[in-house]
């Protein structure tokens, strides 16, 4: 369960985190992802911006192996294989990924579990980690919106993946709780993880993020250092950023 | 390759009018049932031909779940349409010859119950690809066609072991089942006439299910070539 | 990871989900009893066929408590999308089944031992044969229907009517195992002719459907 070995002990850096090539991702006569080529290096924090149906959570679902790839091949860690790097890769999505009748601890203690983790401590150590309190024995349903996306960030972060795949982190949570959650994953990227953000909050993310990455109608239209000031805005339109 | 289907399509209507000179004119009459058991020469080849279309639509199921090609799901759907066909043409033929023959309409026997479990599998196995949304439609079908097919023998067993009363086996059976050879002829034209007319069936729906999936495809080219294509 | 332990943990979650929300006991429980008594109006039980055609009564009835039982099986991974969380975990897709499999089975044995001792006392039912056989009949006939239909829940979720459509797939594939169940339990109710036959295909059935469900399971939780 190491996950320190970031391939840093030959090629250091050289093999991207995710490698898309050529993908393509069709529902029914609907294109959601297009012919997406692109290289993403390890231990940068990737912010994934654009319109709603621009592609962007199908794109990261793939990355996650929950969908498959129309055409074209994705490598994740070095694996064409995804379920082969399962163990290595944390994924949250848009819904909390959480049973609303067990408390926080219960259900991270079930998810440890899943990646052979029996040790109360990691799970109240990731629960700490997002500002929640192990102890809390509230159930999930009756948390708020923040504790609740605080909780499954805990869940997607347990088994300390390497790769992490963020969908909508920050959807109706609070201002203070969404600019926690970004420190964390600064925290994390400076530890050497890889982070994808997808998130219509792009100010949120700008203290932290290394690179951003624009989609359009299910293309990747742009790759910008940091979060340029035209995407800051919540009224930007990104699909206006032209390469 | 343009022509094949023409010609086999007219020799498939060639071989249907000669099995059928042969089945109501060349074989004689049965000397107990009379005319109706002449309705024999459909209802045995319809029911070989539905058998060996569920088969067919297993074996296609199976190659589909390895390869995932388009093909073979196409074939898994055809085999299973026009098998439900044939199996419908059996389930209705097998009552109007057993009310003249056995006095009744139907009856709980092996044979007749295990075509109507097959049958009512089969329209399952339509009824969930017609359900299903999308893009696992072809996953989705072909665990089913797989369930359906393994409870084949099942079926058979059970219902062999309830009851049976369907005629002894008319062709290779015991003693007092010997077909009449001009019978046999007709029979084995009927079975040839059927099984090139079910395979005639299958391509043609196999053709169709084809292009409807090139179709999809273009238009999903389309979308992804155009620039504002997020049509839904 | 091993298969047997990610089972164990699931079926404890599921039950232990199960018992702080009751959403599905409750209205199974009553739903069970409204079906042995609307059964029993039917059917005449002072009739004295009644015992012969008993047999064909209870496990109809616990069809239909089965099926609806069967149909809550993913409603609880599917709200919150949890499902998602486990497919991107290592964890093998088959103990998942098995768990889902598993909680089913203890679900209906609690629902038919609430109806067996109704349907008892309203058809004045008693065995000629020996009990143990209907026991053994029970547990294999229940699976029989639980691990079929727990499949085709997972693959009925993904069509448009949902609800409808398990029993439309479930009922064509289980007629053997209903027939042997019925006869089976015809037999040993009236004492008239051995279950062995229909007890032998019973625990055939259950062996080979287990096995393709099992080998199927993945493919098609990742059908998307």
């Amino acid at each position: 369960m190491s996950s320190e070995h970031i391939s840093n002990d030959n090629a250091a850096g050289t093999q991207p985190a995710v490698a898309l090539s050529e993908v393509v991702r069709h529902f029914g006569r609907f294109a959601a992802v297009r012919e997406v080529t692109a290289d993403f290096a390890p231990g940068r924090l990737y912010v994934v911006l654009g319109e709603n149906g621009a592609g962007k959570s199908t794109l990261l679902r793939m990355m996650a192996g929950l969908l498959q790839p129309t055409r074209g091949t994705i490598r994740i860690l070095g694996e064409t294989d995804i379920r082969a790097v399962a163990t290595r890769m944390g994924y949250m999505g848009h819904a909390p990924l959480l049973y609303d009748e067990l408390d926080a601890m219960e259900n991270l203690r079930y998810f440890a579990g899943l990646y052979s983790i029996h040790d109360d401590r990691v799970c109240a150590a990731a629960i700490e980690r997002v500002g929640l309190n192990p102890e809390l024995k509230r159930r999930v349903g009756q948390y708020s919106q923040g504790m609740r996306q605080r909780a499954s960030l805990a869940r997607a972060i347990l088994h300390n993946p390497e790769l992490l795949l963020l969908d909508e982190p920050f959807s109706n949570v609070d201002v203070k709780s969404a600019h926690e959650m970004a420190r964390l994953l600064g925290a994390m990227r400076d530890e050497g993880k890889t982070v994808f953000v997808v998130t219509h909050q792009a100010a949120v993310m700008e203290p932290v993020a290394d690179e951003s990455i624009v989609m359009h109608t299910g293309r990747l239209i742009a790759r910008e250092q940091g979060i340029p000031q035209s995407l800051l805005s919540p009224y930007a339109r990104p699909s206006e950023v032209r390469r | 390759m343009k022509k094949t289907f023409p010609i086999f399509a007219i020799a498939t209507l060639g071989l249907l009018s000669y099995a059928l000179y042969q089945a109501l004119v060349v074989a004689p009459t049965e000397v107990t049932m009379g005319n109706v058991q002449r309705i024999f020469y459909y209802h045995l080849p319809s029911a070989w031909v539905a058998f060996a279309l569920f088969f067919v639509n297993f074996l296609a199921s199976i190659w589909y779940l390895a390869k995932r090609t388009a093909g073979s799901d196409a074939l898994a759907l055809a085999s299973a349409e026009v098998g439900v066909v044939f199996c419908t043409i059996v389930l209705l033929t097998g009552p109007i010859w057993a009310r003249p023959v056995w006095g009744i309409w139907w009856t709980w026997d092996a044979r007749l119950t295990s075509t109507l479990v097959l049958w009512l599998i089969y329209v399952a196995y339509l009824m969930l690809r017609r359900f299903a949304s999308g893009g696992q439609t072809p996953v989705l079908a072909a665990a089913l066609a797989i369930f359906g097919f393994v409870d084949v023998p099942i079926v058979y067993l059970s219902i062999r072991f309830f009851r049976t009363q369907h005629p002894q086996p008319v062709i290779g059976g015991g003693p007092g089942s010997g077909l009449d050879p001009r019978m046999w002829t007709a029979v084995l034209w009927n079975l040839a006439a059927f099984a090139a007319y079910g395979s005639l069936l299958v391509w043609t729906r196999y053709r169709m299910a084809m292009v409807e999936r090139q179709v999809e495809e273009a238009h999903a080219q389309r979308a992804l070539e155009s620039n504002e294509g997020a049509e839904q | 990871m091993s298969i047997l332990g990610v089972t164990q943990r699931t079926l404890r979650k599921d039950l232990r989900l199960e018992w702080r929300s009751k959403d599905a006991i409750n209205s199974m429980l009553f739903f069970a009893l409204l079906v042995v008594v609307i059964f029993s109006f039917a059917f005449d039980p002072t009739a004295e066929e009644s015992r012969h055609i008993a047999g064909g009564l209870i496990w109809v009835a616990f069809l239909f408590a089965a099926v609806v039982a069967l149909n809550q099986t993913w409603a609880r991974e599917l709200r919150n999308q949890v499902l998602d969380a486990y497919r991107v975990s290592p964890a093998p897709a088959t103990a998942l089944f098995l768990a889902k499999a598993l909680g089913n089975f203890l679900f209906v044995v609690v629902l038919e031992a609430l109806m067996a001792p109704l349907f008892v006392v309203f058809y004045n039912l008693r065995s000629v044969g020996p009990v143990y056989q209907l026991l053994v009949v029970g547990a294999l006939g229940t699976w029989a229907l639980v691990v079929n239909g727990t499949f085709f829940a997972a693959m009925s979720i993904r069509t448009r009517s949902r609800e409808i459509m398990l029993p439309l797939i479930l009922f064509p594939i289980s007629i053997p195992a209903l027939l042997a169940m019925v006869d089976a339990t015809t037999s040993i109710l009236t004492g008239s002719a051995s279950p062995a036959f229909w007890i032998r295909l019973l625990a055939i059935y259950d062996l080979v459907f287990t096995t393709v469900c099992l080998s199927l399971f993945e493919t098609v939780l990742n059908a998307e």
